[in-house]
């Protein structure tokens, strides 16, 4: 219907019974592990290994990856699942297992040699090693063909020199995949990427960004003075390691958007559970109308939001192009979360602006989705030009 | 999960819109201008069987669903909302119920001729006193005898002029708090029924909106649709599926606005270069196209969860919601991106501005939705 499929299925809103039953997994395991921590990782700005560890367990550090290296061999409606359930308690972790799966791990999947696949994927997927992205520069944020790390040829190395900013899982990774320039004629098409171990010579990490939210999960900046790397770790075809990292990201506006939905749904639990026990004027405040138009406006944009989310993921498990559904998920989906978590924060009063209860935590995960991956500003961008020249 | 239309879904969508996109658009600023309906444009919304589109095979429909009439009312809806309105007031106000509550002998008279479009249905609900508190009807219906007797007056009855049968829900018992009112299915013309005002509106100008003025109307005792005292039951029911199809026509009116300000950024040139060139606008067409697809999305999922049988109270009021606030921002937007031209009447974007106002207000107003979903989250 949506988008001209070939093979025309039967119109079915519910999940299969496969992935609800990987849905209660995921829920179980948030609702234990990371619920009632998630106050502490935020205010330590950290996240125990032992949890990443435990979610390796789970098979939800390698997602993406095919069952022979050791993964899951989910698609992005499995991932969007699983994202939703542990964003729900905590967005920090999400973001942690985004950058790993849907960035570090997905970048080569679809790109990497055989020989790269089968040395990285399996100590990702089992969690051995933690993975990163790197793309965004100081210099360049949405314009990221302008950056400039440079890459050069000498002998059997690589030899990287420039900086990254804003790298998540930057702090503990042990394998990063790292864009740089490898022909400063070509713009966009003179950039490469790489693979770089942690412990490589001249590759240095900066400290933790002190953010807003997303606090627990660690972003930093990486710095490479005549970082020597081996030749083999070109990841993907010379001089496309930008176009890899534009569909990386696409698909990665998937895994964000079910981020922003289980945000969001987290803010609505929690208010609906406190506007039911919270009284004013003789009544829970529920019954107040202009609470109830809150929480309904909240549960109204969810179901769209992870409808859209779904729906991209559907469309990109189906090898179907999905880059316009992913930014419309994402547009829409992070844009809701923010309202949605703004109002969980109303909906508490005094207490909503307090630590003590975790929706002004959320408000302030939510709003990183509007920023990351892709701003609101470039989707906007991305679903009018595919509008206006088509 | 499978977001898809299936195949017969599918052709009949490629069929409507290249009939809607040829036939319903090019008499739609006409209609509205008059604020008429154009029998022959009724005449091939007959011919092409959409008066029947989800009535079962066996009274003549098509037999196609929730899906396909909403699918119906929203391509129409590209064209002209008017147009689209009629559609869905008759399948969803008035087939609905008849299906749905109906015996087989009420089935077997009304169905078929409504099916092939010879009787358009409506509904009567709403009073001058009750709007949104429904419950608080007071046109009042009096069994003597074998026959009810009809004295009340009905309001803003959509399809009011061209019905050839209506859904009345009128009070039988007014000492029992919960059992009120009863609904009838009533034809027209019938002895004690006079057409009283016929509105002038802001928007679908060319769906009529009728006053309905009962005084003595009489009509038989089987006349009653579904049990007495169970009126509001079906009122409620029938204006849930009914918002489905609201749904559809403001996903449509908001379609019309992507394509309109769309084509209009493609093409109107300032400071040399295309408007749509500018990120003001792109933005505007961005966020009509998100709106586009979230309303999209809540709505046929809504008329799967009808067609599927499974409870879709909550769907609908999120669907018709999340469409109505959507096509009212989309064609406010469209008149933005056309700038002085959005504002005449030369260019068909005022006039969705116009129709789109009305999807959050009949049928439930935004307001009632947001109750009706927050009561939802409590249940």
């Amino acid at each position: 219907m949506f988008f001209g499929r070939e093979d025309h299925g039967k119109m079915d809103f519910d999940l299969s019974e496969d992935l609800v039953a990987l849905q209660d997994v995921a829920r179980d395991f948030a609702d234990e592990h990371i619920a009632p921590h998630a106050r502490q990782w935020d205010r330590e700005a950290d996240i125990p290994r032992e949890v990443v560890r435990k979610l390796a367990e789970l098979g939800f550090l390698g997602v993406f990856t095919p069952t022979e290296y050791g993964g899951s061999g989910l698609g992005d409606l499995a991932g969007a699942v699983i994202m939703e359930e542990i964003a729900r308690h905590c967005g920090a972790t999400a973001l942690m297992l985004d950058a790993h799966n849907a960035l570090c791990s997905a970048h080569i999947i679809r790109a990497a040699s055989e020989a790269q696949k089968a040395k990285y994927l399996t100590r990702l997927a089992t969690g051995e090693c933690l993975g990163a992205w790197a793309l965004t520069e100081p210099g360049c944020g949405s314009d990221a063909a302008a950056l400039t790390t440079t890459a050069k040829l000498d002998g059997n190395h690589w030899v990287l020199n420039g900086a990254k900013q804003w790298i998540t899982n930057g702090h503990y990774a042990e394998i990063y995949v790292v864009m740089a320039r490898t022909d400063p004629t070509k713009g966009a098409k003179g950039i490469s990427a790489f693979i770089v171990e942690r412990n490589t010579p001249g590759f240095e990490r900066g400290p933790k960004e002190d953010k807003l939210g997303m606090r627990a999960s660690d972003t930093v900046g990486l710095m490479f003075d005549n970082c020597r790397i081996p030749k083999e770790n070109l990841c993907g075809r010379l001089g496309e390691g930008f176009v890899d990292a534009m569909k990386v990201l696409e698909r990665g506006r998937i895994t964000i958007s079910a981020l922003s939905v289980g945000l969001a749904r987290g803010a609505l639990e929690e208010s609906l559970s406190y506007a039911k026990q919270r009284a004013a004027f003789g009544k829970p405040i529920f019954d107040h109308q202009s609470i109830q138009f809150m929480l309904a406006d909240m549960a109204m944009e969810i179901d769209a939001g992870r409808l859209l989310t779904r729906k991209a993921a559907i469309l990109s498990d189906a090898k179907e192009p999905s880059n316009i559904d992913a930014s419309i998920a994402k547009l829409f989906t992070s844009e809701m979360a923010t309202r949605a978590c703004l109002n969980a924060i109303q909906i508490h009063g005094g207490n909503g602006y307090t630590k003590e209860v975790p929706v002004e935590r959320y408000m302030r995960d939510a709003k990183l989705c509007e920023i990351g991956e892709g701003s609101s500003q470039i989707q906007r961008m991305i679903i009018a030009r595919h509008y206006l020249e088509s | 999960m499978d977001f898809t239309f299936d195949d017969d879904h599918r052709m009949l969508q490629e069929q409507i819109r290249e009939f809607a996109f040829r036939e319903v658009a090019k008499g739609a600023a006409a209609r509205d201008e008059e604020a008429s309906m154009s029998e022959e444009l009724l005449q091939q919304l007959r011919e092409l069987g959409l008066f029947g589109i989800a009535i079962p095979d066996e009274f003549g429909g098509a037999n196609m669903g929730t899906i396909a009439s909403t699918m119906v009312v929203e391509e129409i809806s590209k064209a002209c909302a008017g147009t689209g309105v009629l559609l869905s007031a008759h399948t969803s106000l008035c087939v609905d119920p008849i299906l749905r509550f109906g015996t087989a002998e009420q089935k077997k008279k009304y169905l078929p001729r409504m099916a092939t479009g010879e009787l358009i249905g409506c509904l009567s609900l709403t009073e001058p006193g009750s709007g949104s508190d429904a419950g608080a009807a007071t046109c009042r219906a009096e069994i003597k005898g074998d026959q009810w007797h009809i004295n009340g007056t009905k309001i803003f009855v959509t399809n009011g002029k061209e019905a050839g049968v209506m859904v009345l829900i009128a009070v039988t018992d007014p000492d029992e708090p919960k059992r009120r009112l009863s609904a009838f299915i009533v034809d027209k013309p019938v002895s004690g029924l006079r057409i009283g005002k016929l509105e002038k509106k802001l928007g679908i100008k060319c769906s009529s909106t009728a006053e309905f003025v009962f005084e003595d109307c009489v009509v038989p005792r089987d006349a009653l649709l579904g049990e007495r005292g169970r009126g509001m039951r079906v009122a409620l029911t029938t204006l849930d599926g009914g918002r489905i199809g609201i749904a559809g026509q403001a996903l449509g009116i908001a379609q019309a606005c992507l394509y309109e300000a769309g084509k209009y950024a493609k093409t109107r040139v300032q400071f040399n270069q295309p408007i749509g060139k500018f990120q003001a606008i792109q933005n505007k067409i961005a966020d009509i196209s998100v709106g586009v697809e979230a309303s999209r999305i809540l709505t046929y999922r809504a008329a799967w969860l009808k067609d599927s049988g499974k409870e879709y109270g909550q769907a609908a009021a999120m669907a018709k919601l999340m469409a109505s606030e959507t096509a009212s921002r989309a064609a406010n937007h469209a008149v933005q991106v056309f700038g002085g031209y959005g504002y005449i009447c030369d260019y068909p974007v005022e006039r969705f501005l116009r129709d789109a106002r009305i999807t959050e207000l009949y049928e439930g107003t935004s307001e009632i939705h947001r109750l009706v979903i927050a009561r939802g989250l409590n249940a």
